[in-house]
Order: C-alpha cells, then sequence, then structure tokens
C-alpha cells in the first residue's frame, strides 16, 4: 500500500492540463506554410509520395500529405512546417492549403449538424473501426484516452459496442476485406450518429491509394462529420478536432 | 546438395540461387537445412517467371550466420508438401497455395492465409473461410471478431469451448490487406518505397523501414557510415522499449492492475515524444531513409535522451518492482497461454515468442546488421513460455535496450555527411534483409530485372510464424484468460495481412 503510494506520488501530475494550448515538443510536423519564392515547382510537386502537392497555385492536400516533410528538406524557402496541431476541419477543401495562406484550419461551423452540439456537446461515445490500419493511428487514438491526453474528461470515450455509440471513427484506407464489416458495424449504430475519419489513409487512402486490394465506396456513400489528418494523428488533433465538432457553433 | 549461402543483406546475382528440380528442392530443405542446428525458415514465396512459378527457399542458420538459398520452378500443378514434414513451412505453403494455385496433395491444413486481391481464385470470399468444426453436443463455438471490443485491428477468433474451457482455436485473418508487396512494384519512387515500409506495421516503423533500407543499400552497393549505424540501433531499441512499455501497461489492464496501466502507459509517452524531439514523429515515421538521415542523432539529443533514460529507469524499477511481486497479477500470469519449447520448435516461432519458450532466436545476436558486432548481444531467455515469461522477458529487454543506448551513446560516432546523389539498384539481383525489431525477425526480399527495376518484393512479418503460437498457447485455458494471452503476443494484424 505505501509503495503503491510512493509510486503514485512519484509520478507527480502527468495530465496536460489544457488541450487546447498545449505545445508538442520537439519539431513536431504539423500544419504548413507555402511562401511565395519562385522554386521550380514542378519538381517539388514531383517530390511528394502521396501526390499531395498540386500547382497553379502550389497548394498541399492534407488530406493525402503523409507529413515526412521531403518537401520542406528539399525547398526550405518554399515550404515550412509549423507545428500547429490544430488541422482538424468537416469541409474537405479546408484540408488544401495553398501558397500564401497563413491561417489556422478550421472547422466550417455551418457545415455541422445541428443536432450535433444537443446530443454530444457533452457526451460523445464513439466506435472505432481499424480498415487496413496500420495501428499507428489506432496506437494514437488509445494514447487520447491515457493519463497524459485524458480526453475522457470531456465526456469523449471509446465503447467496446456500436449499439452504445453515438459514431463511428474509421482508420486506415478501407480494405475490400473490411468494406462489408465496417458497413455492418455502421448499420449498428443508433442514429442520430456521426462518422470520423482519423488519419491521412482514411482520408484519401495515403500511400495505399490506387490498390486494387481496397474498396473505399463507403466513404462516398455518407455525409463525413470530421476529417482528422496526420500519418498517425496526434492525439492533440483528434482531440481538438472532435472538441470543436461537438461545441456549440456560433454561425 | 545445391544452394548458395549468402550473409544479411548481402545482394547476389539471381542467376547464382541454384535452380533444382522440385524433388531435390524438398529433399535439400526439408530433409537437410532446416535439420541444422539453429537453422529455421525465413523465408519461402513464389513469383512468376517466364510462364513458371519459381520458388525461393531462405533458410537461415544461427550458427554459421549465414542464410541458405535454393529454389525450383515449376508448372502450376499437384506437389508434395514441406509442411507433411516440417510445419515451419506451413503458412508459406499455404501462401504459394493461395497465390498460384498449386495444390499440394498431402498438406496437413491447406486453407487460405488472407483473401488477397490477386488470389488465384478470385471467387474465394473471406467471409466464407472454412473454419475447423467440431460435429459434438457437449462442444460450443464462439465468435469473435472481425471488429473487437476496443480500439485493436481486426481479425476473426473462433473458438471452440467445453464449458468455459478453450479446445481449439482458429485465427482468421486477411481483413488488412492493402496489398503492400504489389505496390512496391507500382510506386516506383524511392520515397514511395521507404513510406511504403514505414507504414506496413505503425507499431514496427523502424524495424521494417530497417530492413528496407538495408536492402535497398545493399542492391545499391552503398556503405553506411559508423554513426547512422549507431544512430539507427539507437532507434530500433528505444521503439523496443516504447512497444514493450505499452505493452506492459496494456497487460496490466487486462487483469484490471490499474495503477500498473496507467504507470506504465504513461512511462511510454516520453519515448515516443523523444522520437517526435528526433525527428518529428512520434513513430519515427520519417526517420529511417536509405543511404542518408535527415536527422542527425545530434549531442544534445544524445544528452536528453541519457538524462530521460534515468528517470525513465527509476520509475520502470518501482512499478514493475511492485507488478512482479502482486499476487493477483501474478494469478492471472502464471502458467496462462503456454507454449512449449516443442511446440515453439515445432510451429518455428520467432523473436520473443521463441525467446520465451527457451528457444534463442535473435537475429541481433545470429545475423548481426547496424551496430549489434560491436554490441555483443547476448538474447535474453525465459523458459516457461506463459503470460508471466512474456512480461519478465518484456521487463529484461527493456533493462538491455537501456543498456545498449547508453554504450552507443559512449562511443558514438560523428554524423557522416551523404551526398544526395541517386541510388542505383543492381540489375538481375537478389538480396535478402533480416531486422530483429521487437516483435521479432523481420524478413525483406527483393529480386531485379535486367535494368534494376524490382520485379518482387516479399515481405514477412514476425507475426505470420507467430500467430499459430497463439491459437495453441490457449488450448485448455479458460476463455476469460484469452485477452490476456492475446495481449501478452501482442502480434500484428497489417503486418501478416500485408
Amino acid at each position: 500500500m505505501l509503495d503503491n503510494l510512493k509510486i503514485l506520488i512519484h509520478q507527480g501530475r502527468q495530465y496536460i492540463p489544457d488541450v487546447t494550448r498545449a505545445i508538442v515538443p520537439g519539431i513536431f510536423r504539423g500544419r504548413p506554410v507555402i511562401s511565395e519564392v519562385d522554386v521550380k515547382e514542378k519538381e517539388l510537386a514531383e517530390l511528394c509520395p502521396t501526390n499531395a502537392i498540386s500547382l497553379n497555385p502550389l497548394s498541399i492536400d492534407l488530406g493525402k500529405c503523409t507529413f515526412c516533410g521531403e518537401c520542406a528538406f528539399a525547398f526550405p524557402d518554399k515550404i515550412s512546417f509549423t507545428t500547429d496541431y490544430m488541422l482538424a476541419t468537416n469541409d474537405r477543401n479546408r484540408l488544401i492549403v495553398k501558397s500564401g495562406q497563413e491561417h489556422p484550419i478550421k472547422l466550417d461551423p455551418v457545415l455541422v449538424r445541428k443536432e450535433i452540439h444537443g446530443y454530444f456537446g457533452s457526451s460523445l461515445k464513439l466506435r472505432q473501426v481499424s480498415a487496413g490500419g496500420d495501428n499507428s493511428c489506432e496506437l494514437e487514438l488509445n494514447a487520447c484516452g491515457n493519463v497524459n491526453f485524458d480526453m475522457g474528461r470531456f465526456g469523449i470515450e471509446f465503447v467496446a459496442s456500436p449499439r452504445h455509440a453515438d459514431g463511428l471513427v474509421i482508420t486506415g484506407p478501407i480494405t475490400a476485406n473490411m468494406a462489408s464489416p465496417l458497413q455492418i458495424c455502421y448499420d449498428a449504430i443508433p442514429e442520430p450518429k456521426i462518422i470520423i475519419l482519423a488519419g491521412t489513409d482514411a482520408i484519401s487512402g495515403g500511400i495505399f491509394e490506387g490498390s486494387p486490394a481496397l474498396d473505399r465506396s463507403f466513404i462516398s456513400k455518407y455525409n463525413i462529420d470530421l476529417y482528422v489528418p496526420g500519418n498517425p494523428i496526434h492525439p492533440l488533433t483528434f482531440i481538438n478536432g472532435v472538441l470543436d465538432l461537438i461545441k456549440k457553433q456560433e454561425t | 546438395m545445391n544452394f548458395i549461402s549468402v550473409r544479411n543483406h548481402q545482394t547476389i546475382p539471381l542467376s547464382g540461387i541454384p535452380m533444382l528440380d522440385y524433388d531435390s528442392f524438398l529433399e535439400l530443405n526439408v530433409f537437410n537445412l532446416i535439420r541444422e542446428k539453429g537453422a529455421h525458415c525465413v523465408n519461402y514465396f513464389g513469383f512468376r517467371l517466364d510462364g513458371l512459378i519459381r520458388l525461393v527457399c531462405c533458410i537461415a542458420n544461427d550458427e554459421s550466420h549465414s542464410i541458405q538459398v535454393s529454389s525450383s520452378a515449376v508448372p502450376r500443378m499437384a506437389l508434395p508438401s514441406f509442411s507433411k514434414h516440417n510445419l515451419v513451412f506451413e503458412k508459406f505453403e499455404r501462401e504459394i497455395h493461395e497465390n498460384f494455385g498449386i495444390a499440394y496433395t498431402d498438406h496437413p491444413w491447406l486453407k487460405p492465409v488472407r483473401f488477397p486481391f490477386n488470389r488465384f481464385d478470385p471467387g474465394s470470399r473471406i467471409a466464407d473461410y472454412p473454419f475447423f468444426k467440431v460435429d459434438s453436443e457437449e462442444l460450443h463455438e464462439v465468435g469473435v471478431g472481425p471488429i473487437h471490443a476496443g480500439i485493436i485491428e481486426p481479425g476473426h477468433f473462433r473458438f471452440i469451448c467445453n464449458g468455459e474451457q478453450i479446445v481449439h482455436l482458429e485465427i482468421q485473418l486477411g481483413y488488412q490487406h492493402r496489398g503492400v508487396e504489389s505496390l512496391f512494384l507500382e510506386k516506383n519512387k524511392l520515397l514511395q518505397r521507404c513510406t511504403l515500409a514505414e507504414n506496413i506495421a505503425g507499431d514496427s516503423v523502424v524495424g521494417h523501414s530497417l530492413a528496407f533500407a538495408h536492402l535497398w543499400e545493399s542492391l545499391c552497393k552503398h556503405q553506411t557510415g559508423d554513426h547512422l549505424k549507431m544512430a539507427r540501433t539507437i532507434a530500433l531499441e528505444l521503439e523496443r522499449i516504447a512497444i514493450h512499455t505499452g505493452d506492459l501497461s496494456a497487460m496490466c489492464t487486462d487483469v484490471a492492475y490499474q495503477l500498473g496501466s496507467a504507470v506504465f502507459g504513461r512511462l511510454r509517452t516520453p519515448v515516443i515524444n523523444f522520437f517526435q524531439k528526433w525527428c518529428g514523429n512520434r513513430l519515427a515515421k520519417g526517420l529511417i531513409r536509405p543511404g542518408k538521415s535527415h536527422f542527425p542523432f545530434t549531442r544534445d539529443l544524445a544528452i536528453g535522451l541519457m538524462d530521460f533514460l534515468d528517470e525513465y529507469e527509476n520509475d520502470f524499477e518501482d512499478i514493475s518492482k511492485e507488478l512482479f511481486s502482486l499476487p493477483s497479477a501474478l494469478a492471472r500470469f502464471e502458467k496462462t497461454g503456454v507454449l512449449t519449447t516443442g511446440q515453439a520448435l515445432a510451429i518455428g516461432t520467432v523473436g520473443l515468442s521463441a525467446r520465451m519458450s527457451g528457444v534463442s532466436r535473435d537475429i541481433r545476436a545470429s545475423h548481426p546488421h547496424d551496430a549489434y558486432e560491436a554490441l555483443d548481444h547476448q538474447p535474453v531467455l525465459k523458459t516457461h513460455g506463459d503470460v508471466y515469461a512474456r512480461a519478465r522477458l518484456r521487463k529484461k529487454e527493456i533493462n538491455q535496450s537501456i543498456n545498449h543506448i547508453r554504450h552507443l551513446i559512449k562511443i558514438l560516432a560523428a554524423p557522416e555527411v551523404y551526398d544526395q546523389n541517386p541510388l542505383k539498384p543492381a540489375p538481375d539481383s537478389f538480396c535478402v534483409s533480416l531486422v530483429e525489431g521487437w516483435r521479432g525477425e523481420i524478413c525483406h526480399c527483393a529480386i531485379t530485372d535486367g535494368k534494376g527495376e524490382l520485379i518482387h518484393y516479399k515481405i514477412k512479418d514476425p507475426s505470420f510464424h507467430n500467430w499459430l503460437g497463439l491459437a495453441l498457447a490457449v488450448r485448455n485455458n479458460e476463455i476469460s484468460d484469452f485477452p490476456i494471452a492475446n495481449k501478452s503476443f501482442d502480434l500484428s494484424y497489417c503486418g501478416h495481412d500485408l
């Protein structure tokens, strides 16, 4: 007993007091900024492993970006990654960061369904389905609930059964072999329900885009309530995205 | 006797692999090579070449520190199996059967492996997997998955139980199949292949991307310097510390030991945050690149890591001491999910799943890569093969990894400068690359054509061997002990399904 108390005291306070303002340690690659400097843009776009970079104007699609940072190493004057982890949005187009854009990525309050805040504002239970996920986003979603990030304090939790859930969190590029189980799980969640895509693989297929082993028809069938970019997602990106989705929207 | 002996990640001409008729190929591998002391099969696969199916078998010998490679070319036909004589080939042959339609006449368990998109029989469906059935009024079946009660990858477990006792477990995988091996050929930019390698299994980013980097550097005849080798070794050992710590937390969760779950869980956070400080990603994606590194392991990082390890070790020892003297936890760990030495050898488990049963399989010692030769790595062994052995092994391996990292930091070489010239793989070549990830041996094989383009890429995650170990270990256990047994193995679904 005394040993247990000693261990407890020794741990100190591990939780992050304010998840909306926490500063990530080190050189986290978050929201990129593209300068107006002239470079060989075609060469730059060609570099990207997942075709996330488009020309005219030069832009990076965070739904496709793996955040490897290779473009910033090759063209440091043109592209830099900030440590801004607030990357989640409900508008697919807002994930595309254009040349010269400095403003942060936010949700579009107009697109947030009216019932979401009312039903889920203080309690949101989520069912996670990994559909070809590589276990990195899964590790980070688990980390959202650990003693450091403690997402449970906001009433947001992952539950075991879709019957207990208010929404679905999908990770992975959605394999053909998981298409049917994913559909069954979604159908088992009672209405109203939300869909969150967590990670680059889920949003666009990521590096697996174009593989004949995928079946992404599920994504085009339903309205997506939240896109959370990252490879893997950072717990702070996920938690802040979900908090913004369920808060009272000012429209 | 006709085979070629190669070292870990040594490139040889494809024509250097002797081609045997199938009967001699079987005889060589099944009755000779695999029977030698310290021998185990690291990869056995097929690929289409000139209208035939070329079979390549790689048997690693831990005593001679070499890999014995032999091959045969067969048309699609019925063949006698290796597995009838030795079960370590069991899943490799099922894969060859599934991909190329080779009908083995005497394979004991010729079932689908993962229902890949390019399977020989496109009519076969994952929903129709032929489970083993027992016609009995006393026994009942329990089906779990593919989606499980937690944030975990999908797979289906079918139990046959006598009351609460598990009589038989069959594990059906394939749900995570993304076609990674085919994408290695199609996505032909080096950066795309690096990205693929680090997305094979997100908990073994360093392991898989190192296996790819070694292989690519060898194909391109590129020499890496001492600093890079040491930095890579530090990264691989840090990944081991991070995942082992997380697993100890999860094992505490599964036996409802909340303090252990919370403390081990929070101890993992600064380890992966260190990766973020080093390379900008908590799981080390982007850290390993063939022929170079964007993130030299600087003096500042080294000092920071030394300080952190001191802090970590104190807290880690405290909570480990508590866990391993807590009767309620030990009662759940001891004699649960036992895989005997005999079983481990018979089915060819690797890595942690072998060492916990007294089988000394560790690529760091037997086929050393990077800085392991200088470290004189000695594998940690446990003998009981139960959940307790797997927990203790993790604890001891964390201690060992900390010592390895401290030693490497002391002797750390100065960072080298790498030129950015593109690497070009040698034509008509073959290379097999082994890395000891935290789960066990990761094996990548590549074959190039006359222009140096990849024509075949084959990946084997250690889980490919070890899933059967879990299925055997839970027999005669209570079904309520399955979660802790499963977590203590912590095998990869996506690494298996690729």
